[in-house]
């Protein structure tokens, strides 16, 4: 599967990732080469196989609806980029 | 004052609940050791002088009190960067965490501290996990300490580093298409990933969930095993940890291997990339079991060509999602001056990353996106059970399956960084293992051109007991696990 640089651009906005219009090229490239690689797997004849997510097929662990931890906000947001008022600060969303 | 690089994990607790020596001359010997020769590694990223001697302190009181001390309590070890330790600088080997102050500590971290064992800094990796080389990291490449030219392995490079060249006794790794086990291989250490599920994944920072797990990288597989009697346990925290009764696992370490047997997939030495020295290494070590009692026989993993494809789909589909927590908002790095919160978003994550990590986000996006989630991703998960079905038949004729580790021994920096699948190739060996949630483990088995090469021993599901047993035998009839480079011995 070969990837445009229209192609690299949509991910990387899907990836909310920056790039540079000099990286586009190599991006596309490289990428390109692993998805080629990867495309070794459709050899593979899977027809009835079931998918595995989880090496033992385990389903989600479930426990009691209980407060179990204490609120620890002060601590959290302690390393926080921006903070007031218990809340984080971001660019203004909204206009 | 006895050279302590010297002894294994093992001799130094004996030694120390014996009183022949303290916690804190160990300490100071190892710290002594990293700020002399480290230099040359790279190998830590932080180091943590203060805390390693209150907690030597501390275990020495333990001792002295004849308390619950444990089987490594005051013994010091060296924690790859991905583990959360509170208070001490977390960076998961990226610009991204560069100032992440952990404000928790990982499960496994607090196994070893109620251990009474002792941290000497955290360890370099490639960047969140994300490397065969240790050469993505966000703060330099490690060196190999058998050639400084060359890579240690990765993801667990530092760790790996540190403990061949005995500037730690111990280190832990983790292993999510065998980060634990080749760095372990390269670098002529002994190194375990555990079944999936037996080390709690809480504080450890995620790559891909279904596949990531911590481990010990030790210099013998008896240090493992005690190690490894810290590290693993069902923690309620992570809800993919397993719950099974806690086990020792150096019960079996003295046990003959009379009667075991040895499965040797074909399709593991039949390769072009595999370098022919290491092949016969690895024959080597299994005649060398054979000597010791154990059977070989042929197996077959017919769907073994697949794991690297199948992992470059499922790896990076799940990193693509446990990294887009990374936004600049509430923790780690942030853009200065952002204009809109997209900017925000796109900024911090473009500036904040290096490229293998974009590269594994964007195929991760790529793979999971409307109109390919099922020609990639589902595709990759079938695959998956067609290789752990493989690993099933398998385990039918043999107990354990050997193989190399590693298809080379350690190439040199910047040999492989210009095409990243030339990189992934690296992991032919050990990435099915994760993909099937098997326990897998390297111990040194020979040394081809003057570096070392590594065995793969991979079990059943929760057989690690049995894989360890088969290790220390083999170490106790061989003793290619207990060189050391000459300029750091």
């Amino acid at each position: 599967m070969s990837l445009s640089r229209r192609d690299v651009e949509k991910i990387a906005h899907l990836a909310r990732l920056q790039i540079t219009e000099e990286q586009i090229p190599g991006f596309a490239t490289q990428l390109s080469n692993i998805l080629a690689f990867v495309e070794q797997m459709n050899s593979a004849r899977t027809d009835g196989v079931e998918p595995m997510a989880h090496p033992f097929d385990t389903p989600t662990r479930m426990r009691e609806d209980v407060v179990t931890e204490t609120n620890e906000r002060e601590l959290m947001q302690s390393i926080a980029p921006a903070v007031e008022a218990g809340l984080y600060l971001v660019p203004k969303v909204i206009e | 004052m006895s050279k302590f690089h010297t002894m294994t994990a093992a001799r130094i607790a004996a030694g120390l609940r014996k009183r022949e020596f303290s916690s804190l001359e160990v300490t100071r010997w190892f710290l002594d050791r990293i700020a002399s020769l480290d230099g040359q590694l790279n190998s830590f990223i932080t180091v943590t002088p203060e805390q390693a001697l209150a907690a030597a302190k501390a275990a020495d009181a333990r001792i002295a009190d004849g308390g619950a001390v444990t089987a490594l309590t005051g013994v010091p070890y060296a924690h790859k960067d991905i583990f959360c330790t509170k208070g001490v600088r977390t960076s998961c080997g990226s610009r991204m965490l560069e100032n992440f102050i952990a404000p928790y500590d990982a499960t496994v971290t607090r196994n070893f501290q109620d251990a009474g064992m002792v941290m000497l800094g955290k360890t370099n990796m490639d960047e969140f996990a994300m490397g065969s080389s240790n050469e993505t990291s966000y703060f330099g490449p490690v060196h190999n300490p058998w050639d400084l030219q060359r890579v240690p392995g990765g993801s667990s490079g530092g760790s790996a580093a540190a403990v061949a060249a005995r500037i730690a006794p111990m280190a832990t790794g983790t292993d999510t298409g065998g980060s634990i086990r080749q760095p372990a291989a390269l670098c002529g250490i002994t190194g375990i990933k555990p079944t999936y599920g037996a080390v709690s994944r809480f504080g450890m920072i995620a790559f891909a969930s279904s596949l990531d797990q911590g481990g010990p990288m030790t210099v013998t597989a008896e240090d493992a095993a005690l190690m490894l009697n810290v590290m693993a346990g069902n923690d309620p925290r992570d809800s993919t940890s397993v719950e099974r009764e806690k086990e020792d696992y150096t019960r079996l370490l003295g046990e003959p291997l009379h009667g075991l047997k040895v499965g040797l997939p074909k399709e593991f030495f039949g390769s072009e990339g595999l370098d022919p020295k290491v092949g016969d290494a690895v024959h080597a070590a299994a005649a060398e079991l054979v000597r010791l009692g154990a059977s070989l026989v042929e197996v077959s993993l017919p769907n073994s060509r697949l794991s690297i494809p199948a992992y470059y789909v499922v790896a990076p589909a799940e990193c693509s999602s446990n990294l887009s927590r990374y936004d600049g908002v509430r923790f780690g790095y942030r853009c200065k001056d952002p204009k809109d919160l997209m900017d925000l978003f796109c900024r911090s994550r473009g500036e904040g990353f290096g490229a293998e990590v974009k590269r594994r986000i964007m195929i991760g996006t790529y793979a999971l996106s409307a109109g390919y989630y099922d020609a990639y991703y589902l595709q990759a998960l079938k695959v998956r059970r067609l290789i752990r079905n493989d690993f099933d038949a398998a385990f039918g004729q043999c107990d354990v399956i050997l193989g190399p580790t590693s298809p080379t021994t350690a190439f040199r920096i910047g040999e492989k960084t210009d095409d990243p699948v030339t990189m992934y190739l690296s992991d032919i060996y050990t990435i099915a293992v994760n993909l099937a949630g098997l326990p897998g483990m390297s111990v040194p088995c020979g040394f081809a051109d003057g570096l070392p090469v590594g065995l793969q021993i991979i079990g059943r599901h929760f057989d690690e007991a049995r894989m360890l047993n088969v290790a220390h035998q083999y170490q106790q009839a061989s003793d290619w696990h207990a060189r050391l480079p000459a300029q750091f011995a």
